[in-house]
């Protein structure tokens, strides 16, 4: 197991190196630069533009050179200042990631929480009028754009005025919020965002799910179990569940993936300060730091996100061993 | 004797491949109901001009966010007698608007209106339905600008709908093309094509395209912004169909009608075009199929977060971008409607999709 690990976390220097030097190379190819910007707009000084060209070799249009001093101050441990922000990266990207991140459990916790249970259902009940249900809703699921998922959600917000229609928390009193007040402000804030996201994975679970426990519900060992006289809910939930989730695991990173990508848009209806809409933003205004960092994190999200499916379906299948030999 | 032959050979002659598949999809109601929709849908797009009543540009400012018309098309006329389907013409009072019962705008078919083009050759300016002026017909209601919202799906459709067609031709191509060459000839071009398709797909999809669409400025118009979206898209698409199928040809150059066709001296190419990658087309039409809403979905991602097709030009994810502002959306609901077309369009494809994977031979699927 621990020289697997190393082994995939070895393999990340490269992929890191090859996805910010092709960031880098696609940012210097593009045209114009935060700095012109900021000459048209007129509000900061010659002298300060010119420190801030000098300082991140703005001015020169080879690659490598911009490459090299990036990832000399990166290895430093040095990920810059956002030009549109003016605070440092890594404290920007630290808290937006939180956020992200919060959504992404979230999300991840509804799609598994139904699911696993609905597509068992399912598939115990195939070709009755539940599985009818649930194959519409997930075809449903599978279909819907999640920017229309969102708006619709944010109607019902709007319309009924039962949750909030947008952020992470109550601009107005938050400051005056006991802690547990917070909590329950910040969850109250996710309830929507995380219900788009999550009913759209718990879309894509759910057919997985299905399909699995209804191929290993006709494998010999379930007619064994079953003829050895064990309950049917114990055959279920013992024998056929431990079997069918597997697959389901490995999606994880794939979720993760999605969950990361997908969010940009639920994030941007939602105005939920996560790293989806910060990266659109960075990227959009040509904020070079930010945007080198959050390809760095979210690469590394990715990795760890399907590294961890790994280690986790190694964890719950015993006939998994991931050292290969 | 002779009658049985026969009859061996009308049922081998009715079970091609092409022939079983064909008929069991037949059989599904819902995926042959995927198509016909698929069908009015590309049809209303290559018609576009013809089927809206107004271009997609007509702005009337009289007549901002005028809610549909749809369900006030009348036709008992006040009286109660039954008459030609009729609009009341609006007068804005107050609040909103309201119809104006004295003045009537009778629905005329063939109308002249604004001129259109179909595929840049055949140009009209006649349109199947519209009211004379000063009326106006806003089936699905207007937005900020009274542009009929209607009109604009219809038009934004030819952006939405053909984005999904002409990408997955460009990256299915591209990727049974390196994937196939890949698995066949192995060595340096595999390694180097499947590392490629390994940064590919470790890249997170939607920031790798913003990154590539930045790339390229925004002082783009739209028929170039139209471009580099598919070429993006197709550039990144490729990738996964292209793993698959190298997995697909190493499997199949160990075959015997392999060896047969490399002992007959057949060259390699030859051999990897007409033997090899014709028996990866069932997977490759059900993936292409089933890859379609990836290219619809990012090109309304694209639009909606304003990098993509933008105004006055109309597709449905710019349309979609108006209902950010929260007051619009939950006063003037309507113009949410192109995200009700692009569920139909997405769902049309999985549905059909789906069905073509249960109808294709099982055996070429993996």
């Amino acid at each position: 197991m621990r020289t697997f690990v190393i082994r995939r976390l070895l393999a990340l220097i490269p992929l890191l190196l090859v996805v910010t030097f092709l960031t880098q190379a696609l940012l210097v190819a593009s045209p114009g630069n935060y700095v012109d910007r900021m000459r048209e707009g007129r509000q900061f000084s010659e002298e300060f533009i010119q420190q801030l060209t000098r300082q991140y070799h703005l001015e020169t249009e080879n690659v490598f050179v911009r490459y090299w001093y990036w990832l000399g101050q990166t290895l430093q441990g040095n990920f810059g200042y956002s030009f549109a922000y003016k605070i440092s990266v890594w404290s920007l990207l630290w808290q937006r990631t939180l956020n992200t991140l919060l959504l992404a459990i979230a999300s991840l916790l509804i799609s598994w929480g139904l699911a696993i249970p609905l597509g068992m259902l399912a598939a115990v009940k195939r070709d009755t009028w539940v599985d009818k249900l649930a194959g519409i809703f997930s075809f449903a699921g599978l279909s819907i754009p999640s920017v229309f998922f969102s708006l619709l959600m944010l109607l019902f917000a709007s319309k009924t005025g039962l949750f909030p229609i947008g952020d992470i928390h109550d601009q107005v009193y938050w400051g005056n919020f006991s802690p547990l007040q917070k909590l329950g402000d910040v969850l109250w804030h996710l309830v929507l965002p995380s219900m788009v996201l999550g009913l759209i994975g718990t879309a894509q679970f759910m057919r997985q799910m299905r399909s699995q426990t209804i191929e290993v519900l006709s494998q010999d060992y379930i007619r064994t179990a079953k003829a050895k006289g064990l309950s049917p809910s114990r055959i279920l939930f013992r024998h056929a569940f431990s079997n069918a989730v597997n697959p389901i695991v490995t999606l994880f990173g794939f979720s993760l993936a999605f969950l990361l990508a997908g969010a940009v848009l639920t994030e941007t209806v939602f105005s939920w300060p996560g790293m989806g809409r910060l990266t659109v933003d960075a990227l959009i205004n040509k904020d070079e730091p930010l945007i080198m960092a959050s390809v760095v994190l979210l690469t590394v999200m990715l990795a760890f996100g399907s590294l961890a499916s790994d280690i986790l379906l190694a964890v719950i299948d015993p006939r998994i061993r991931l050292d290969g030999n | 004797m002779s009658a049985r032959q026969s009859e061996v050979e009308t049922t081998s002659r009715k079970l091609s491949t092409r022939g079983i598949a064909w008929t069991k999809l037949r059989r599904k109601k819902t995926a042959m109901l995927s198509l016909y929709v698929l069908v009015v849908l590309y049809a209303g797009a290559l018609f576009a001009g013809f089927v809206s009543p107004y271009s997609y540009a007509h702005r009337n400012d009289a007549a901002q966010f005028h809610p549909p018309m749809l369900t006030s098309v009348h036709i008992f006329n006040s009286d109660g007698g039954l008459t030609r389907p009729f609009v009341y013409g609006g007068s804005t009072s107050g609040s909103g608007y309201s119809d104006d019962k004295s003045r009537v705008f009778p629905i005329r078919f063939f109308v002249r209106g604004d001129p259109y083009a179909i595929l840049w050759v055949i140009r009209s300016d006649i349109h199947l339905f519209g009211v004379d002026e000063p009326g106006a017909i806003y089936l699905f209601g207007s937005d900020l600008f009274g542009r009929d919202i209607f009109s604009r799906i219809m038009f934004g459709s030819q952006i939405s709908l053909s984005v999904g067609i002409v990408g997955i031709i460009i990256s299915t191509t591209i990727g049974v093309l390196v994937g196939g060459l890949a698995g066949y000839l192995g060595g340096a071009f595999d390694f180097v094509s499947m590392r490629l398709v390994e940064v590919l797909l470790a890249i997170p999809g939607l920031y790798f395209i913003l990154i590539l669409r930045q790339t390229f400025g925004n002082d783009l118009d739209s028929s170039q912004v139209y471009f580099l979206i598919v070429i993006i898209l197709s550039f990144i698409g490729w990738a996964s169909e292209a793993r698959v199928v190298r997995g697909m040809v190493l499997a199949l150059k160990e075959r015997e009608f392999v060896l047969a066709a490399q002992a007959l001296g057949l060259g390699k190419f030859r051999i990897l075009i007409r033997h090899i990658l014709p028996n990866t087309m069932s997977f490759v039409i059900v993936t292409a199929t089933l890859t379609v809403p990836f290219y619809i979905l990012s090109e309304v991602a694209l639009s909606f977060l304003g990098v993509g097709i933008h105004e006055p030009e109309a597709s449905w994810g710019n349309m979609l971008s108006a209902a950010q502002n929260v007051r619009f959306l939950t006063d003037f609901t309507w113009i949410l409607t192109p995200g009700v077309f692009i569920l139909i369009a997405v769902m049309a494809w999985n549905i059909l999709g789906d069905g073509l994977r249960d109808a294709a031979d099982p055996r070429t699927l993996g």
